[in-house]
């Protein structure tokens, strides 16, 4: 019944560089569809460039930039099923685009704003999760749930190399393949858990390694080429609909942004090490395949990337548009039964808002005397 | 009515849930051959099978993470944490995230997931295997937290936290598995935040959780033999309190001791005589008096033990204290 999966050394590519490597073309993937992955690149770098400058704008908070990192999250995500669920780290905040979320909830997220919450079951995308590597136990419970319930769907829980360093990646991770529980384990393994560099963070040689101790397969691929991630994950997807347990994908690239925007990496990074990686970045290593396929026309490329940046302005208009929060929402949602609350706190509330009946504690148990 | 015993309770509340609702089901250490160390789940993996009655490694943070991340896509999972002290291990699951998934969704995320502990001292396991730490997750906003102390609680209140849409930390006492107590034929759902008065008094309301609900009735009992009435005060559910009964049995009684088999300090008694103190202060007639394990670390010997944990003497002398009496 054991099953010792050696882990990957090569990293996996589709798209070529240069004369050395040829490109590869990918099987079961039309025109139509590697269209609809350039799009979703181009939306999430759209997304990405614009929110860093509505953050210099004061328009939303601290933001955790994903740029270059939108191959691994649009390969992935391409290669589910609507049924299947995603757990992103704050990573992944914008995700939710590429399963037909609006670029104002996201940016309401960002902004503080109840707008921003999002009901997950409504696009089988998990909450954001911000501690390292907590979600991955709930990623495994619910790929669990899925197989407990006859459900046909799989779980993808996306981290960073940092997050292998938890404890609950290791719980998590372990479970599921006891458990052979329907689920990707996503490795976004960009070299920097913010100023901590891979080799402060493991002796490993790969963090796919990790993987044989679990016994689960452990798949190394081109974190910048979204073919080749495309192709890893709907691997794992179909081992995992198979009934085969989950796999580990460690998607290998190098930080090419800041961690976030109240980061300044120039004293802890390589910045010549940067400098390549942003030459190889991952849209247009992208877009330069497809139009070595044919695939792409100029006039396509001006459409969508007019799309996304409509999409964008829209987006952040939306966010500004909402009307401000009501206050009484503080006591809210801590419990499913109504508002616990004690009435002093509520008392406090209203004085210093000078309403009245909005923060009335409804239904519920009863509140202090 | 049928007699059973507390472990019965807690087993039969499980698999009556477990026998109607395929949403239910029980994941923990050895809790399938084996039956759980405490006897538990015995029979329920003949019963439900090894999907529905799952073992799980060692790992306590993915035993509450994975029942939050069944709980989210509707089941309603019964996670058991060995032994309490073992919670620490899975803090971060329920602190950070049973307790706050609803609220961070906008009410629109529900983790119906039920963590059932246990702990207790009486049996000399030492510092690690008996501690009572019920107090820390009455502090989070977002969790329930209940602690039943007979057969038929246990299993009302047991039903009633599966079928709760919150997080729920469910505590039972190691020393409560073998009591036996009669129970209704059909399962009755005990409303969470609903106290229980185990006995009617007019001098002190003694209000006592899990093992010392039945130190605090043998005390009960000896005092009335000295001629004090004492009201015995059960709040079942910790979190939400049943703060209006509490305050009308300290207003009708005028005094309040409060016993709890955790440290005195920083206790869940504390928190209980704040909203005595404050919603009868002008009814009391004495101090609210605090029993507890002494401030150390649960010794391994049995007499040391004995010594620092709380028995009907120590509440007994609590009692005299609010009424001015010497034993």
């Amino acid at each position: 019944m054991a099953q010792v999966f050696p882990a990957e050394r090569e990293l996996r590519r589709v798209i070529g560089a240069g004369h050395s490597v040829p490109d590869r073309a990918l099987e079961g993937v039309g025109e139509r569809e590697l269209l609809e992955l350039y799009r979703s690149l181009v939306l999430l770098r759209t997304y990405d460039e614009r929110s860093v400058v509505y953050h210099r704008q004061g328009r939303i908070g601290t933001y955790a930039i994903f740029w270059n990192h939108e191959a691994m999250q649009a390969g992935a995500v391409h290669a589910l099923e609507e049924q299947d669920w995603i757990f992103p780290s704050y990573r992944e905040s914008a995700i939710g685009l590429l399963r037909g979320m609006p670029a104002s909830t996201v940016l309401s997220w960002w902004r503080g704003h109840p707008a921003g919450w999002w009901n997950p079951a409504d696009y089988n995308v998990a909450s954001i999760c911000v501690p390292i590597g907590t979600h991955v136990p709930h990623a495994a419970g619910l790929a669990w749930g899925k197989r407990l319930a006859g459900e046909d769907a799989v779980a993808i829980a996306f981290f960073g190399d940092g997050a292998t360093s938890e404890g609950s990646f290791h719980e998590g991770a372990n479970f599921a393949a006891v458990m052979r529980a329907p689920l990707i384990l996503f490795c976004n393994n960009n070299q920097w858990a913010i100023s901590t560099p891979l080799d402060a963070q493991t002796r490993a040689e790969t963090l796919a390694d990790k993987a044989v101790g679990y016994g689960m397969p452990g798949v190394r691929v081109d974190g910048l080429d979204v073919l080749a991630v495309y192709e890893a994950t709907r691997e794992a997807v179909a081992r995992a609909r198979a009934g085969d347990g989950p796999t580990f994908i460690e998607a290998v690239h190098y930080r090419a942004a800041p961690h976030a925007t109240a980061d300044d990496p120039r004293v802890y990074i390589d910045l010549e090490r940067v400098e390549e990686e942003r030459q190889r970045e991952c849209v247009g290593r992208y877009e330069r395949y497809l139009r070595r396929l044919g695939v792409l026309s100029d006039e396509q490329a001006e459409q969508i990337r007019g799309e996304a940046a409509e999409t964008m302005r829209r987006g952040i208009a939306q966010a500004e548009a909402e009307p401000a929060a009501d206050v009484a929402l503080l006591f809210e949602h801590a419990y499913a039964d109504g508002r616990v609350a004690f009435a002093s706190e509520l008392a406090e509330l209203r004085r210093l808002t000078g309403g009245t009946e909005a923060v009335e504690p409804d239904e519920g148990p009863e509140v202090q005397v | 009515m049928p007699e059973i015993s507390y472990r019965e309770a807690v087993r039969d509340a499980l698999s009556r849930a477990m026998r109607e609702d395929d949403d239910v089901f029980v994941m923990g250490e050895d809790i399938a051959e084996m039956g759980g160390s405490m006897g538990v789940t015995q029979g329920m993996l003949d019963e439900f099978g090894p999907e529905r009655v799952r073992n799980t490694p060692i790992s306590e943070m993915a035993i509450v993470g994975a029942g939050i991340g069944a709980a989210m896509q509707g089941m309603r999972p019964v996670v058991e944490i060995m032994y309490e002290d073992f919670l620490t291990l899975s803090l971060e699951q329920i602190v950070n995230q049973a307790a706050k998934h609803r609220y961070m969704s906008g009410g629109q995320l529900k983790v119906p997931v039920t963590i059932r502990t246990q702990g207790g001292a009486g049996w000399s396991p030492g510092a690690q295997h008996a501690q009572q730490l019920e107090a820390w997750l009455v502090h989070i906003p977002g969790l329930k937290v209940v602690f039943a102390s007979t057969p038929e609680d246990v299993r009302g209140l047991l039903w009633s936290a599966i079928y709760d849409d919150n997080p729920v930390v469910f505590f039972e006492h190691r020393t409560l598995y073998g009591i036996k107590g009669e129970v209704p034929e059909e399962i009755e759902p005990i409303e969470l935040g609903k106290a229980r008065i185990h006995r009617q008094g007019e001098d002190v309301t003694v209000v006592a959780t899990g093992r010392l609900v039945h130190e605090a009735l043998a005390a009960a009992q000896e005092a009335e033999a000295q001629g004090v009435s004492v009201e015995v005060f059960d709040p079942r559910t910790l979190q939400p309190l049943d703060e209006r009964a509490l305050i009308d049995s300290v207003k009708k009684t005028n005094r309040c001791v409060v016993a709890h088999e955790a440290v005195v300090r920083g206790g869940y008694g504390a928190e209980i005589a704040a909203v005595v103190q404050h919603g009868a202060f002008d009814w009391l007639d004495a101090p609210v008096e605090r029993v507890g394990a002494k401030f150390v670390p649960l010794p391994f010997a049995p007499v040391m033990e004995e010594f620092v944990v709380p028995h009907a003497a120590d509440v007994l002398e609590a009692i005299y204290r609010t009424v001015g009496r010497t034993a």
